[in-house]
């Protein structure tokens, strides 16, 4: 028995044993009812074999979301721990763990595949292409990221969760301060998740580069796959750099070296370093996309055309190389000279400049436009000035002198959090809600929509605000609890409260899903947002091939041209369409990963070596299977295309 | 017949040779470690350039001045971070 010693819990406690019980159970569940509906086939052919991107972005999207549930009751649990002083819910290991594993999944768990959700649903549509460029390789990134998410979701039941913080500093998540595999985990599961994300980026940039419409020139493209293109050259350069430091810190962990010890020539700094020059583009590749969706939003429930394009996609770019230039500002107190510290500290300040510049366009953009309410709409109007407290306190972090009175207080946790929230979590409600309509065919409720918006929005305000007193009143951040001469208790007790309030918004959203799937109407035909770009020029749902004939472009409103001016976006006669073939492989393949990260966190080498063996014979067979993909023949395109109205329209 | 032989190619690879044969003198003559690092970096680059140049034909496609930029974008990031890396855990610390 002692070879499973191991995947013991080091830290159990009833929680912990109720939610093993609870996953257990909610597999055989699982099991049972698609058995019981004979499901197996259809999920096997429909979903796990896909590579329509439509499909693929459903699949981010509905992890994305449990996901968020996962990392909220995180937060909440942290939350309830510190709301009042000497609290004795979760004593001090549970309570690292709890908020190591809340940054984790929400950053990489959460907010990435959200973020990729809605690129994979949206960016073929707006440049009138049919898939990504390689619809394989999509499904294979969609599959990494799963598995190690999921790799990194069974820690805490098998072996114990990491415990070092999400951003895992070493020697302290070294082996001889973090015993338990949980940084393994950390390390393994987010390098599987990490590879997906390095091949998405290369994915969407051949696919943006090479797949538009006719005649949508680089500066004819819609902002949202702007700031996709954007987002995935950050990936790609940022990326990297993660797979690296992770593969160093294995390397420590697993294997003996010593890089980032503090003995034996280890450079014990140089783990924040590495860590932050991926960290610190990667906020930005969490933050453009949103860029991209509230520039989408405000142009359509404004009536107005995007104020200032040209300084729109100019600040991007800035910010895009900018992002890469400050990452010291994470560590300005870890002993460096002034020399680094003044340095950092200016490109720091002046990445708020571009922008800065962004949100006077979305300003203008409102200025004198019928604006139209609508729950995107509210969700891209409140990110405005949350978001400016976020930035604006952000320069004030990027003062080196001062964050030595901020560093790693709550002052620093309301920061990311007042940029994160409105920069991540609000765009991805907005997109949702937009999008959605194009994805199911049904628009979600407004009413219920909007009372979600304000326990979201308030319930956030109230969490966060408060943590910017207790912070500069001197309350440092990851530390279980407070004694109750510090004064810390009222505040802390508020920011539970907010929490609860946002908890209900997550609520209200969920409601929102389920009653509007039941009472929502179907007859919304395929624009019921007045909107202007590409992905409303398909049919709702969104046919397999996206579009019957390829659409002629020659302005960034293409769509918006066509239904004002009668520009025709479709000429030509209806050709048959190529099309990828579906893959069990890429699903085949992340499954022996997630074997091989499971061998690699518990050093388990003999499977180790045969998963390692198999990922490569998948490699193989890949090179040596020939696949050409199918058609789709003229007569089935004109049968599902005949009642649909753009094209009827045409036809008169 | 000059059009047959392919003659950037040949040289190329020439070149490469003898850049490779020049990285190895690093190993074979006693020299010092800042000398030796400084040589295997700059046969290093140079020999990247060629290879992107010589057989990856970066500059014969219609992309040309995309794949440059890219290029030097990258560069620029990779320098700034390389240097950057330096000067916060060596020449500052
Ligand atoms: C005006 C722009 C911004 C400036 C000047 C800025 C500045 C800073 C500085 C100086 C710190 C480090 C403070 C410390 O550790 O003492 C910091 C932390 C952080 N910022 Fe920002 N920031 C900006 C925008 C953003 C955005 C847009 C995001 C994300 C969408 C973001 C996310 C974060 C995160 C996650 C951390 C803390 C990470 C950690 O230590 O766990 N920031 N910011
Ligand atoms: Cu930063």
């Amino acid at each position: 028995m002692d070879y499973f010693d191991r995947f013991a819990i080091p830290h159990p406690s009833p929680a912990i044993y109720a939610s093993m019980v609870a996953i257990g159970l909610t597999m055989i569940a699982i099991v049972i009812g698609l058995t019981y509906f004979k499901k197996w086939g259809y999920l096997w052919s429909e979903w796990l074999t896909t590579v329509d991107h439509k499909r693929i972005g459903i699949m981010y999207l509905i992890s994305a979301l449990l996901m968020l549930f996962r990392g909220g009751v995180d937060a909440l649990m942290m939350r309830a721990q510190t709301a009042v002083p000497d609290n004795k819910l979760l004593d001090a290991q549970h309570y690292n763990e709890v908020f190591t594993t809340h940054g984790v999944v929400m950053i990489i768990f959460m907010a990435m595949p959200f973020i990729y959700a809605l690129m994979n649903l949206v960016v073929p549509l707006q440049i009138g292409a049919r898939d990504v460029a390689f619809p394989r390789l999509n499904a294979l990134s969609f599959w990494l990221f799963f598995m190690g998410a999921m790799l990194f979701n069974i820690s805490f039941v098998i072996g114990g969760s990491p415990d070092a913080g999400w951003t895992s500093y070493f020697p302290l998540a070294g082996n001889d301060f973090s015993q338990s595999v949980g940084t393994n985990y950390y390390l393994i599961a987010i390098q599987i998740a990490g590879i997906g994300t390095l091949i998405s980026g290369i994915n969407f940039i051949a696919t943006i580069f090479k797949m538009r419409a006719p005649g949508m020139k680089l500066m004819k493209m819609p902002m949202f796959t702007w700031t996709a293109l954007i987002t995935n050259a950050i990936v790609v350069f940022a990326f990297p750099v993660l797979t690296i430091t992770l593969l160093l810190g294995t390397m420590d962990r697993l294997f003996g070296t010593h890089i980032f010890s503090m003995t034996n020539g280890g450079m014990d700094m140089l783990w924040a370093n590495l860590f932050w020059v991926w960290g610190h583009p990667e906020v930005y590749i969490l933050v453009l996309p949103a860029f991209g969706i509230y520039s989408e939003v405000i142009s359509t429930f404004s009536r107005r055309n995007l104020y200032g394009y040209k300084s729109m996609v100019a600040s991007i770019v800035i910010i895009s190389f900018m992002s890469f230039l400050v990452w010291m500002h994470h560590f300005f107190t870890m002993g460096q000279g002034p020399l680094s510290n003044s340095i950092f500290s200016i490109t720091t300040m002046a990445i708020a400049i571009p922008t800065g510049i962004k949100i006077f366009n979305w300003l203008l953009t409102m200025r004198k436009g019928k604006i139209e309410f609508t729950v995107p709409m509210l969700y891209s109007v409140g990110f405005i000035p949350i978001f400016t407290i976020g930035g604006v306190t952000g320069v004030m972090l990027g003062m080196a002198s001062a964050d030595y009175q901020y560093h790693n207080t709550m002052f620093l946790v309301a920061h990311f959090h007042y940029t994160i929230i409105p920069g991540v979590v609000f765009a991805m409600l907005a997109g949702l809600t937009y999008w959605w309509p194009k994805m199911f065919g049904f628009m979600l409720n407004e009413r219920i929509g909007k009372w979600a918006f304000w326990f979201v929005a308030i319930g956030f305000n109230v969490t966060f605000f408060p943590m910017f007193f207790t912070g500069l009143d001197g309350q440092a951040r990851r530390m279980y609890t407070y004694s109750e001469a510090t004064g810390f208790g009222p505040l802390n007790m508020l920011s539970f409260a907010g929490a609860i309030g946002l908890a209900i918004g997550f609520a209200l959203i969920v409601y929102n899903v389920y009653y509007s799937t039941r009472h929502a109407s179907r007859d919304i035909g395929s624009d019921p947002w007045n909107a202007r770009t590409l992905e409303w020029a398909t049919q709702t749902p969104v046919q397999s091939y996206n579009f019957a004939r390829t659409p002629q472009v020659d302005s960034i409103e293409a769509f918006w041209d066509y239904k004002k001016n009668g520009k025709p976006l479709f000429k030509g006669e209806i050709e048959k369409i190529h099309m990828p073939n579906n893959s069990g492989m890429p699903f085949i393949m992340s499954c022996i990963f997630f074997v091989w990260g499971f061998s690699l966190v518990f050093s388990m080498w003999i499977p180790a070596i045969i998963t390692t063996i198999a990922i490569f014979a998948c490699l193989a067979h890949r090179s040596f299977e020939k696949d050409d993909g199918h058609y789709v023949s003229v007569e089935e395109i004109e049968a599902t295309e005949k009642d649909w109205e753009v094209l009827a329209d045409e036809n008169r | 017949m000059s059009e047959l032989f392919p003659r950037k190619q040949v040289m190329g690879f020439v070149f490469s040779l003898v850049l490779t044969a020049a990285a190895l003198t690093v190993y074979f003559l006693d020299v010092s470690f800042t000398v030796g690092i400084t040589i295997l970096l700059a046969t290093a680059f140079v020999q990247a350039a060629v290879q992107l140049v010589g057989f990856m034909h970066v500059g014969e496609n219609e992309d040309k001045t995309m794949i440059y930029m890219n290029i030097y974008y990258g560069l620029a990031i990779a320098l700034f971070t390389i240097f950057g890396t330096l000067l916060i855990m060596v020449w500052d610390m």
